[in-house]
């Protein structure tokens, strides 16, 4: 990605609560979420991001069924409520 | 990683949510949940509203039969799981005894459609001040996919396998509709799961749903189509698609009633009685260790809170006895019961009555401790004596109280009323001449009282002018044997 546009948002799933339903792959509006090809613990393939793309939107979160296994980040911004389009990355790629 | 300094967490797991689920082994921040349920979508919005309203320490969530008998498993609030279909009077229950409280019904399609139908209806129409979260998914999943009342047409299960009939298994139960007749709801709104739209306006409705209980505006009700993608066997995107473009036909979405902004919000009920309370309410209590009886005054029971027992055979009047008295309680703006008990027969069977009088509402209308026991015949008092507080009274319809029978530390009026009836013109007059000496130990009824609920009840001018008269012999006859004791 480039290192110079930071996304608006961040995705964590959590492999041990993802049942692998595929809710939020249908339902992000990016489409940068996907199926792994791991079986977790429990014999579900889980979802993961896709590591860019992500607006922060999210719904991915809210049509996912389990309480944790979504978490969303967003973009820290000097001004509260208005995300950063452009910032220099500092530290590299997520 | 850089995200922890770049990035903020903007959505993550609920804090109304337990932090772990005991109720496994293993992974304890999983639900039982099926992968796709719609309850887990349900149970994730209805905790962001709990959450956003800041109500998490003094929700109430009633847990139904069903798939999501567990709720209470993973919401970190009150919680008590209802029997099959009573959630919403197990809520009303809650929700009247702690006021304060925010009360949700968690129901599914077959626990409140089917065999919860009964209480939901009461509920909605009485208006109550609960949140009635309705999960639809037009099926009865937990028990493996039997037809329920919102199944529909044509939808295959494992009783209806070759599709559900309109002839033979009715027409899908449309219960947002039907809580629409009804004037005391004043939020109905049917949502889906079928899409990201459909579920943002589902938290929408859910979040409202719950803060029309908090500004204590009555009863709301969100309907949810819910995908059962195990049931339904389809995958789970494949039921959600379903929910939008098949429910969806037979359960249009929209908002049915929506009273939001006239409402008034409703007065807020007594607290309940504390639990040390409760066997006294319910007359279970030991009898107190009273004085004895002998040495104290013979004090009348306070009229504050009197309880009577009138017992004989029917065909005495005993209940006529009874409602006279509770209904001079009611002219004198007394809280009053009158609970009538008696057998099929309508003379010479059994009767009685449990009569209260209080100045605070009646909590319960049992009398199982009378402070004062009217017994007409000799089975009666046999049967009753024993159960009256010390310190109280019996009167006693014959010339004594026999020697076996258990009255200690009791007062007791016995006179053979019937004669003294019969000598002033009927012996049917007993209960009114009871009534006299009863109303000298009540105390503080006035007389006008006594004597408009006496023209509410006896029609006839000559039964009129004879109990009047019986009353006051009866008062008397209560003078005579306590004279300058009872004032």
């Amino acid at each position: 990605m480039d290192a110079l546009k930071r996304d608006r948002g961040h995705l964590r799933v959590n492999a041990e609560e993802c049942k692998g339903c595929g809710l939020c792959i249908e339902a992000c509006p990016p489409k940068v979420i996907r199926l792994t090809e791991r079986i977790n613990h429990y014999g579900y393939r889980t979802a993961e991001y896709t590591g860019a793309g992500c607006t922060g939107c999210g719904i991915c979160f809210q049509v996912c069924p389990e309480p944790g296994a979504i978490t969303v980040l967003r973009l820290v911004t000097p001004r509260s409520g208005v995300p950063r389009r452009n910032h220099t990355a500092t530290t590299g790629a997520i | 990683m850089s995200e922890e300094t770049e990035y903020e967490i903007a959505l993550s797991r609920p804090k109304a949510f337990y932090s772990a689920f005991e109720r496994k082994e293993e992974l304890q921040h999983q639900t039982h949940y099926c992968p796709g349920c719609g309850h887990g979508i349900v149970h994730k919005m209805l905790a962001q509203a709990i959450d956003s309203l800041e109500i998490q320490n003094r929700t109430v969530l009633i847990s139904p039969v069903g798939c999501s008998v567990f709720a209470y498993y993973y919401f970190d609030v009150g919680n008590i799981q209802a029997a099959h279909g009573r959630a919403s009077a197990v809520a009303t229950a809650v929700k009247r005894t702690r006021p304060d409280s925010i009360v949700i019904s968690y129901q599914g399609d077959g626990d409140l459609a089917a065999i919860g139908s009964a209480e939901i209806l009461h509920a909605a129409n009485r208006g109550e001040n609960i949140t009635v979260i309705f999960v639809n998914n037009t099926i009865y999943s937990m028990t493996g996919g039997q037809v329920a009342p919102t199944t529909l047409l044509g939808q295959v299960s494992t009783t209806t396998p070759k599709g559900r009939q309109a002839g033979n298994e009715g027409y899908p139960l449309h219960v947002s509709e039907l809580l629409a007749t009804l004037q005391a709801p004043v939020y109905i709104e049917r949502v889906g799961l079928g899409d990201n739209r459909q579920i943002a306006q589902a938290a929408r409705a859910v979040r409202r749903a719950v803060e029309n209980q908090a500004r204590g505006l009555g009863f709301s009700f969100v309907e949810i189509l819910s995908p059962c993608p195990t049931i339904w066997k389809m995958s789970p995107v494949e039921a959600q698609h379903w929910v939008r473009d098949v429910m969806e036909k037979t359960f249009p979405l929209g908002v049915l009633r929506d009273l939001i902004a006239q409402a008034e919000p409703r007065p807020v009920p007594r607290p309940a009685p504390s639990l040390d309370e409760i066997p006294r309410i319910l007359g279970v209590a030991p009898p107190a260790p009273a004085a004895s009886a002998e040495r104290s005054s013979p004090k009348p029971a306070s009229p504050l809170d009197l309880q009577v027992r009138v017992a004989g055979f029917g065909g005495q009047g005993v209940l006529l006895l009874g409602e006279m008295l509770a209904e001079a309680g009611l002219d004198a703006g007394l809280e009053v019961s009158w609970l009538p008990s008696y057998g099929p027969e309508m003379r010479s069977g059994t009767s009685n009555c449990h009569v209260r009088l209080a100045q605070e509402p009646v909590d319960s209308p049992l009398v199982a401790h009378p402070d004062v026991l009217v017994a007409m015949n000799e089975p009666s008092l046999i049967k009753f004596a024993a159960t009256v507080r010390r310190g109280g009274w019996i009167v006693y319809n014959g010339e004594a109280v026999p020697a076996e029978c258990p009255a200690e530390g009791v007062h007791i009026l016995a006179r053979p009323f019937t004669h003294i009836a019969d000598e002033l013109g009927d012996a049917r007059a007993a209960n009114m001449l009871m009534l006299g000496a009863l109303l000298e130990i009540a105390g503080s009824l006035p007389q006008a009282s006594v004597d408009a609920a006496l023209m509410r009840l006896v029609k006839s001018p000559r039964w009129l002018e004879l109990d009047e008269r019986a009353m006051t012999r009866g008062r008397e006859l209560f003078q005579e044997a306590f004279e300058g004791v009872r004032r």
